[in-house]
C-alpha cells in the first residue's frame, strides 16, 4: 500500500472522517488543560511577573504559524511535481488556520512587548520577517481566491508558498542570523540546561500539543470542504455542458 | 480562583480574551463552511441524478 493512495480525494475522507472527532475532542481537551494549567496554576516570573501567562499563547501560535507555512510548502511541492489535487486544497485550507495563528502571536507578542520591552512594535529582524509572513499568508489566499481555475489558482500559489518560505524561515531563525533586535532567542530547547524551567514548559508543551492537534482537526475538515466544493463546481460544469 | 494579575491584568485577560475569540471563530467558521459544503454537493448531486434518471 503506497502513501499516494490518500492523494484519492474519496480515499482521502472515506480515511480522516472516523478520526476527525476525535481528533477534536482530543484538540479541545488538550487545549482546555494546558491553557488553565498555564493562566491558574503556574506562577508568576520573577523578572516578567503575570505577562508569562502570556507564554502560553504566544509561543504554540507563533510555532504553529511557522510550521503551517512549511506543511504548505510541503503540499504545494506535492503538487507541483506529482499533480495531486488533494495536497494543493490540503495547502489551501490551512492557508486561513496559518492566518490565525500569525494574528494570534503578533497581537500577543505586542500585548507582552509592551509591559516588558517598553514598546508594542519594533523593527526587529524576527518581528519584521514574522509580520512579512502574514501578509504572505494574506497574498496566497488573496491569489487562490482571485483566480477562477483551480488548476492555475494552485501552481501560483504554490509558487507562491515556496517564496514565503524564506520568510517562514527568517522567522524561525532571524535572532540566529543577526543576533540583533528585542526578541530573544528560542525560549524552548530540548537542551535541558537552557530551557525554561519545569514549571513553566510542562503547561507549555500541553498547549504546543493543544495547537498541534487543533491545527490538524481543523486542517482535515476543511480539506473535506474543499474537495467537496472542487466536487461540486465539477458535477455542475458537467450538467452545463 | 482568579489568580492575581498584578499590574499586568488588561495586557493578560486581553490576551487570553482576544486569542480564544479568534480560535473559536476559526473553528465555527470552518464546522458553518463544512456544513454547507456538504449541503452543496448533496444538491447538486440530486440534480445530476433527476437530470441523469
Amino acid at each position: 500500500m503506497s502513501i499516494w493512495e490518500y492523494a484519492n480525494p474519496k480515499k482521502f475522507i472515506a480515511t480522516t472522517t472516523p478520526v476527525l472527532p476525535w481528533v477534536m475532542w482530543a484538540a479541545a481537551v488538550t487545549l482546555v488543560v494546558g491553557l488553565v494549567w498555564g493562566f491558574f496554576f503556574t506562577p508568576d516570573d520573577y523578572r516578567q511577573g503575570s505577562t508569562v501567562k502570556i507564554f502560553y499563547l504566544h509561543v504554540p501560535a507563533a510555532m504553529m504559524a511557522i510550521n503551517i507555512w512549511v506543511m504548505m510548502l510541503v503540499t504545494s511541492l506535492i503538487w507541483l511535481i506529482r499533480r495531486h489535487h488533494v495536497s494543493a486544497l490540503a495547502a489551501k485550507a490551512a492557508g486561513p488556520i496559518g492566518i490565525v495563528m500569525t494574528l494570534i502571536a503578533l497581537f500577543t507578542g505586542a500585548v507582552w512587548g509592551q509591559p516588558i520591552w517598553g514598546t508594542w512594535w519594533v523593527w526587529d529582524p524576527r518581528l519584521t520577517s514574522f509580520l512579512i509572513l502574514f501578509l504572505f499568508y494574506l497574498g496566497y489566499m488573496a491569489l487562490w481566491t482571485a483566480i477562477e481555475d483551480d488548476d492555475t489558482a494552485a501552481d501560483l500559489t504554490s509558487v507562491l508558498c515556496i517564496v514565503g518560505s524564506v520568510f517562514a524561515v527568517l522567522s524561525r531563525y532571524a535572532v540566529n542570523f543577526w543576533n540583533q533586535g528585542l526578541h530573544q532567542g528560542a525560549s524552548l530547547s530540548l537542551d535541558a540546561e537552557e530551557n525554561v524551567a519545569d514549571v513553566f514548559w510542562y503547561p507549555a508543551l500541553v498547549c504546543i500539543a493543544g495547537f498541534i492537534l487543533l491545527f490538524v482537526a481543523l486542517v482535515i475538515l476543511r480539506t473535506h470542504t474543499e474537495i467537496r466544493l472542487r466536487r461540486a463546481r465539477a458535477l455542475e460544469t458537467r450538467m452545463r455542458a | 480562583m482568579m489568580p492575581d494579575l498584578g499590574k499586568y491584568v488588561v495586557e493578560v485577560l486581553s490576551a487570553y480574551a482576544v486569542s480564544i475569540v479568534l480560535l473559536l471563530g476559526l473553528v465555527w467558521v470552518s464546522v458553518r463552511a463544512a456544513r454547507k459544503a456538504r449541503e452543496t454537493l448533496a444538491a447538486v448531486e440530486a440534480r445530476k441524478e433527476k437530470r441523469d434518471g
